[in-house]
């Protein structure tokens, strides 16, 4: 879809060549028109012109000033830009710099010399505003914020500055010139394309039972879906779309109560151009209902701005899913305000709300203002609490509004757009169909409400805002009392102690190779194995730190990191979805993350910063296909991704046993390997995290660490034991003064985890038990084979009680005490559907049982 | 009838009162979950031991005495103990045919987890969203805790092995990877009667966890099993009619010294020591007390002991037409011919021609489609059972069968069997040599 529509627009140079040069065979152009061949719009975009650029994440465009253009020898349309920066895209820890509130229409004259400023034109969006203040100035209210961006300070990725004269001049005198030449690229919309979009309107409207109608639906939902990148264009043709002619029809039926559909128009328009701050509110193709909306919404704007329209770009549906919660709040908090001029409209919504089923209300929460209202005041307390912040805040916005709505109003007699206000009047109508004691969902099959169905998914999803949190303890928890508690909580594993000691090779080789790869902006990939605890991921979670540490103190150039582990994963598709959400907090599908992924690494990024990727539990990334594994590490091949991938896993020779040649290659061969940790650094970490707590003797730790060492050389088993051993050395001198841990303590401890519990379990056993164990060693000596049927064994069994002199037990209780011994998986037995002929095997081994068996 | 509420008391596992022989035990699993709700230490561990050796008894002790320790302590944490949450995942799966079915469980642990921790995506009482969305929330939602301010957790996996059995071991990975790590402090307590539990842990999963075992094994000799009785079968000293209680709790001291009922309790004790069976006989001799018949005596205890004791097999055999017992002899002979090899009912009918010529005088020759019919009545009684799946293709006559019955409880049944011809009788006592 993304490349279909891709080749719709065309990038052609505006004018003839200024100049050339030969060294380069660059050939300048002082403008550049885009063209989309959809909607039939034509933008001229021109030198010093402020423009918008594509970013990785679609619902935050970069801003830039277009400074030169080019074409180069391979006939590839380059521009050099100026880069502005946003506020998010400002460090988070670099803001507190600023102190001072910074509103979404501002940006930062980009001074941070690391940024490629040589971009591809295809990345070009459109062009915007960008007026210079100066740092005490209040930004001016305006109706379309969204594409006017002001700027103030210089940011240089250390710390922000005034602008200087010189630059502040320059914009001015830019912006002058852009003032002009917007005109120039107004969009034209012929008659013959409108008329079309018109008639599968109305086809809409007149009913739902048209399979056309389906078919249009579907492919609005299937736009929806896909609708993040690139999808301007197409959404710009939908929203001169929209200003459909039936939407205008329908306003003249009430006029009546036009004034009050004013009022309310005025307040979905401010709400939604509230909260969608940062670029236009069109919601793209996101939805025929919420299409309608925006073609409302984006109207009035254009009574003030002739050259709107070309400009009203919308934004992409995540960005609409980002904001849902404040734009379902304001509605609610506007009621109030508005109560007075509105009154009759607010009893109607009383009603409403009364009427309306709680649930309904959620599943659509964008259906109509008045839905809205319902669904805000379905929200919780919490969400008030948010209201009362963006109360303040709209207010002062709201008379601007009423301003501006009135005299788009007064011009409205000839202008098509400003009767688009009205509309929600019509829909003061049909939601006085909800009013009635009709179920809502039959309602929403009423056509008028067809036109308007939102693609949620029928099933209340869960909330957005829901804020995964335990709750908050009542009581502080108490501090460590004694030394061995202490201790104790040294020795958790979850402490994370100040350094890693054993581990610093690895540690340094690490280091170096993410350090030289950030410093070069290249990509590559690190393998890392090594069996559990042996302190993997610990060491690169150090690295990352260390790294961020540096970034920070500015001696190496910043980074992402984002961490997947392949446990936590439930599918190795999800790993895309992971990627994608923590990279950009979008939430996406998992085919669709991977396609976006892809598009973001394989495609010039100009401000992206060096990605460091840490996949955890590499293994269980794989699938049959190996489509994942192969994605993840042909990414950092690619020229522009700027990836670093460091993958961790148990095995050293995964890559051989487990990945195709293809995948393997891709992997590199830059690899690295934990050996278990000896004995001697297991001690070395055991004191090191005790550090001065003088709790355990030094043989104790010793003979702990020589022990594991030996077994499996786990740290984490290591310290699980001597946690252990203090709760043992704790409980053994609970009435004397505390002591430290000893051997006996430790041994103690290592016996309880490391000892087998067979031999205490056949010990424990009830004596027919124990008797049909006997039986059953008896039964293989006497076979030969070491599997035997139930009823071959109770032969047995019967004749060792015969020797015993016992009551000889009936099959029943025998198949009981087999199934028994069954479950504790002392033997190993078949279904027991078979009864008598059901075969029996021992777990362990017989000299085991022999043992367990003889002391009696 | 004061004493039927008193068995009832008795007879339900769960209010039995005290524990037998596992202070020890106890005290660990009550430190560990202290150091849990007090410090805000994460840890895990597990409880094994045989069925019915009270690992849940264990710990709902542990739970019950935990929060009655914080009343009287202080207040305060009580509301914090409130807080705790029981993730009490079980689950039985019968089905081992569907592995998608697996899948599924780790899935529903992971909604239910959520619904008992009220979580803020539970709507009303259920949880929506994929399972990978639900996973990402649970996991956000833990990190986000630390050691000293969010409330510890306590999940019980009871039936651990099952869960063991989900695909990737994702939900054990990842409670094990958060009690090991600086998160929201919880403690993972699996209770399971498997001994090699732990080798069927992946070994990423093995290294997280603990490895802290509490076993309980029935390591009471005889004497505490008479103790144990005795205590299970005396009157409190609450009841409200004292004298009865006094008659009765006499009554019982006297039985725990008789002979006859030593003889049973140590039948059943050499059989098992799972306390439950235990139960199983008291309640069994306790249904028979009545308003006539106020105090249990020996022979009630012996009765319900024959009545556990009993072959159910053998039971049914007592009930089959001379006929079905013939063919049952006939198997059996063929059985010893043929040392256990599989027959069939071709096989079965020529014996039994064979014993109907040349000794029966009292049997009457039956009808083959009758004989085959008493065959099939076997068959539903599962006395015997087809070797393979009976097929279209395969004549019903020449399906390969085995016998499900041992010589002996033939013999014993026969003996048992009313008016059963005595030329039948010696039919199955004779050997080969008859022939």
């Amino acid at each position: 879809m993304s490349t279909r529509q891709q080749s719709k627009i065309i990038y052609s140079w505006y004018g003839n060549p200024m100049s050339s040069d030969r060294k380069l065979r660059t050939l300048q152009y002082k403008g550049i028109i885009i063209k989309s061949e959809r909607s039939r719009t034509e933008t001229c975009i021109q030198l010093g012109d402020f423009i918008l650029v594509e970013g990785e994440n679609a619902d935050q465009p970069f801003v830039a000033q277009l400074l030169d253009l080019y074409e180069d020898g391979a006939q590839e349309k380059h521009a050099v830009v100026q880069w502005f920066s946003h506020i998010t895209e400002i460090p988070q820890n670099k803001r507190k710099l600023l102190k001072r509130e910074v509103s979404p229409q501002e940006v930062f004259f980009d001074q941070v010399s690391c940024y490629d400023t040589d971009i591809a034109v295809e990345t070009i969006i459109k062009s915007v505003m960008v007026i210079p203040l100066h740092l005490g100035e209040e930004l001016p209210v305006s109706l379309n914020k969204e594409q006017i961006f002001y700027v103030k300070q210089s940011w240089d990725g250390k710390c922000f500055k005034a602008l200087s004269p010189d630059t502040f001049s320059k914009l001015k005198e830019a912006n002058k010139k852009g003032g002009g030449i917007p005109n120039s690229s107004n969009s034209f919309i012929p008659s013959d394309i409108i008329s079309p979009v018109k008639k599968e309107r109305e086809r809409v409207v007149r009913s739902a039972t048209k399979p056309n109608n389906v078919e249009l639906e579907i492919e609005s939902k299937h736009s929806a879906s896909k609708s993040s990148l690139a999808k301007e264009r197409h959404s710009q043709r939908v929203a001169h779309g929209t200003k459909t002619p039936t939407a205008r029809k329908k306003l003249q039926l009430n006029s009546p109560t036009r004034s009050k559909g004013r009022m309310l128009g005025c307040e979905v328009l401010e709400l939604l151009d509230d909260d969608c701050d940062a670029v236009a509110p069109l919601e793209p193709s996101a939805t025929k209902r919420k299409v309608k909306f925006t073609g409302i919404l984006g109207s009035p704007p254009k009574v003030p701005c002739a050259n709107d329209k070309s400009k009203s770009i919308c934004d992409t549906a995540e960005h609409w899913q980002r904001f849902s919660d404040t734009i379902q709040l304001s509605p609610y908090s506007k009621v109030k305000e508005c109560s007075e001029k509105a009154k009759n409209l607010r009893t109607k919504d009383d009603t409403i709300s009364l009427v309306g089923h709680q649930k309904v209300g959620s599943q659509s929460p964008v259906l109509t203002p008045r839905s809205r209202r319902i669904c805000a005041q379905n929200t919780s307390a919490r969400i008030r609490e948010q209201i009362s912040i963006l109360n303040t805040l709209e207010l002062n916005q709201e008379e601007d509004f009423l301003s501006s709505s009135d005299d788009s109003y007064s011009s409205s007699s000839e202008d098509e757009e400003s009767d688009v206000l009205c509309t929600p009047e019509k829909k003061t109508k049909s939601s006085r169909v909800f009013s009635t004691p009709k179920s809502r969902k039959s309602s929403v099959h009423t056509p008028a409400k067809a036109l308007k169905k939102t693609p949620l998914p029928g099933t209340p999803k869960t909330p957005w805002n829901a804020t995964p949190e335990i709750p908050r303890r009542n009581h502080a928890t108490q501090k460590p009392a004694s030394i061995l508690e202490e201790a104790r909580l040294r020795l958790h594993v979850s402490a994370v102690p100040e350094s890693l000691p054993c581990r610093e090779e690895e540690f340094q080789d690490i280091y170096n190779f993410v350090e030289s790869k950030l410093i070069d902006g290249t990509g590559g990939c690190m393998y890392i194995s090594g069996v559990p605890g042996t302190g993997k991921t610990a060491t690169v979670h150090e690295v990352i730190r260390c790294l961020q540490q540096a970034a920070e103190n500015d001696d190496l150039p910043s980074f992402q990191s984002v961490e997947i582990n392949g446990m936590k994963l439930t599918d190795p598709h999800q790993a895309y979805v992971q990627i994608l959400e923590l990279l950009t907090g979008q939430k996406v599908t998992a085919t669709h993350a991977a396609v976006l992924l892809a598009k973001l690494f394989n495609t010039p990024g100009p401000k992206r910063k060096t990605t460091v990727l840490i996949v955890d539990e590499l293994d269980l990334l794989w699938t049959r296909k190996q489509n994942v594994m192969y994605n993840l590490f042909d990414w950092p091949t690619q020229k522009h991704s700027k990836l670093i991938i460091l993958a961790i896993a148990n095995t050293m020779d995964l890559p051989e046993r487990i990945m195709m040649n293809r995948v393997a290659s891709r992997l590199g061969l830059t690899r690295m390997s934990f050996q278990p940790y000896t004995y001697k650094q297991l001690q070395q970490i055991i004191s090191s995290r005790l550090n001065s707590v003088k709790a355990f003797e030094e043989d104790a730790i010793q003979l702990v660490s020589r022990k594991v060492a030996a077994l499996s050389g786990d740290a984490r088993r290591c310290l699980d034991i001597c946690r252990r051993a203090t709760e043992i050395c704790e409980f053994a001198s609970r009435k004397r003064t505390p002591e430290i841990v000893r051997m006996a303590h430790v041994t103690e401890a290592i016996d309880e985890m490391f000892s087998s519990p067979y031999i205490n379990a056949i010990r424990n056993a009830s004596l027919h038990e124990q008797i049909f164990l006997k039986a059953i060693l008896a039964e293989f000596r006497r076979a030969g084979v070491e599997e035997a049927t139930v009823q071959q064994v109770y032969h047995q069994h019967v004749a060792l009680c015969r020797i015993e002199g016992m009551q000889s037990p009936t099959v029943s209780e025998i198949m009981a005490v087999c199934s028994r011994l069954g479950a504790c998986r002392l033997l190993l037995v078949e279904s027991s559907n078979k009864y008598l002929h059901m075969r029996v095997r021992l777990n362990i081994s017989q000299d085991d049982v022999m043992y367990a068996l003889k002391d009696e | 009838q004061v004493q039927k509420i008193l068995r009832e008391r008795f007879c339900h596992h769960y209010a039995t009162g005290k524990l037998f022989g596992i202070e020890r035990q106890y005290r660990h699993l009550l430190e560990l979950l202290k150091r849990t709700t007090v410090h805000g230490e994460s840890n895990s561990a597990l409880i094994i031991g045989p069925r019915g050796s009270g690992k849940t008894a264990l710990l709902n002790h542990v739970l019950k005495e935990l929060t009655e320790m914080k009343q009287v302590k202080e207040n305060l944490l009580e509301v914090h103990l409130n807080g705790k949450v029981k993730g009490n995942c079980q689950f039985f799966m019968k089905n081992h045919f569907l592995s998608g079915l697996l899948q599924t469980n780790d899935k529903v642990a992971l909604k239910e987890i959520t619904r008992q921790l009220h979580l803020e995506n539970v709507v009303g009482d259920k949880v929506f969203g994929s399972f990978a969305e639900n996973l990402a929330f649970l996991l956000e939602a833990l990190r986000k805790g630390d050691r000293t301010s969010s409330c510890p957790i306590l999940f019980v996996l009871d039936e651990f092995d099952l869960f063991v059995h989900h695909k990737n071991q994702t939900l054990l990975y990842n409670l094990f990877d958060i009690s090991q790590s600086a998160q929201t402090p919880i403690t993972v307590i699996g209770l399971t009667c498997r001994q090699d539990i732990l080798e069927l842990l992946e070994k990423r999963v093995k290294s997280r966890f603990s490895h802290r075992q509490i076993y309980l094994m029935n390591s009471f000799d005889f004497k505490q099993y008479i103790r144990i009785f005795k205590e299970q079968l005396s009157l409190p000293a609450e009841f409200p009619d004292e004298s009865f209680a006094q008659k009765w709790n006499n009554n019982i001291q006297h039985l725990s010294e008789d002979k006859t009922v030593k003889d049973v309790l140590q039948n059943l004790f050499h059989y098992t020591k799972d306390l439950r069976s235990l139960h199983l006989l008291l309640m069994l001799a306790v249904s028979t007390v009545t308003v006539r018949h106020p105090l249990i005596a020996a022979s009630d205890l012996q009765e319900a002991s024959k009545q556990i004791r009993m072959d159910s097999k053998a039971n049914i055999v007592h009930g089959l037409s001379v006929l079905e017992i013939c063919l049952i002899i006939a198997m059996k002979h063929l059985n010893d011919v043929y040392e256990g090899e599989p027959f069939n009912f071709q096989m079965v009918y020529n014996e039994f021609q064979k014993f109907i010529q040349r000794k029966a005088h009292c049997m009457y020759n039956f009808e083959k489609p009758v004989v085959m019919k008493a065959f099939e009545h076997l068959l539903q009684l599962e006395l015997v059972k087809p070797i393979e799946r009976p097929s279209v293709r395969a004549q019903r006559e020449y399906l390969l069968m085995k016998l499900l019955l041992d010589n002996n409880q033939i013999m014993d049944a026969l003996q048992a069997y009313p008016n059963c011809p005595t030329d039948v009788k010696q039919w199955a006592a004779s050997s080969l040599s008859w022939l």
